[in-house]
């Protein structure tokens, strides 16, 4: 299994576009960038044949140090999820693409 | 925020380039992300996060109208895992450890 970094996906932007390979890796950057801004507003960034990340609050619970067996309180959080959209459940198995079925 | 209010964003950033081919960036990066793991590959974008296809065995599932036995087939279902800065970014820009110690203190 081999795993992609930004590098790869820069290259992608590069060949595919035709922008210069620094171009390419800051479009790349802009792109998280405003994913993360829009996450850390707490907002859900949607997008459309890919999924949805979206921000959960999960209320306080008390947990446990599993070394020592002392329970400590979990705060109150905010917590990233991402649920994949049926299109990229779809690619990821090989299967044609569902129609007629959610778009997000 | 969705994908074209994302391109909308990146068109006002970046007067130079045509709208079309800021369309193309942002659908390379998505795609060639799926790509990869359709490939059965992981994508690593260091403090935002890991995608990466977890696999489910073939199971025998129910027809929970008729009970009757089915067979379901392995899959591969897409996961992302939040990195270290974005995580904290969405928690207010905290740590939990430091969060807790402001409580204690």
């Amino acid at each position: 299994m081999n795993t992609l970094t930004r590098a790869s996906l820069a290259e992608a932007i590069y060949s595919q576009v035709g922008l210069s390979r620094n171009e390419s890796a800051a479009l790349l950057e802009a792109v998280l960038e405003h994913m993360a801004a829009a996450l850390e507003a707490g907002e859900a960034v949607k997008i459309s044949a890919f999924g949805t990340f979206m921000v959960r609050q999960k209320g306080q619970r008390v947990g446990r140090n599993p070394k020592t067996g002392v329970e400590v309180p979990i705060l109150p959080r905010k917590v990233l999820s991402f649920r994949p959209s049926q299109v990229l459940k779809a690619r990821i198995n090989g299967q044609p693409l569902p129609s007629g079925t959610e778009d997000a | 925020m969705t994908k074209s209010e994302l391109i909308a964003h990146l068109a006002a950033e970046n007067p130079h380039l045509r709208q079309p081919d800021i369309e193309l960036i942002v659908a390379t990066i998505f795609d060639e992300i799926t790509t990869a793991l359709a490939r059965g590959d992981r994508v690593e974008l260091r403090g935002f996060g890991a995608f990466s296809a977890k696999k489910r065995d073939a199971r025998t599932g129910r027809n929970p109208r008729t009970g009757a036995a089915v067979p379901v087939a392995g899959k591969a279902v897409p996961y992302f895992k939040p990195g270290k800065e974005l995580r904290e970014r969405v928690n207010g820009g905290e740590p939990q450890a430091a969060a807790r110690a402001k409580v204690e203190a």
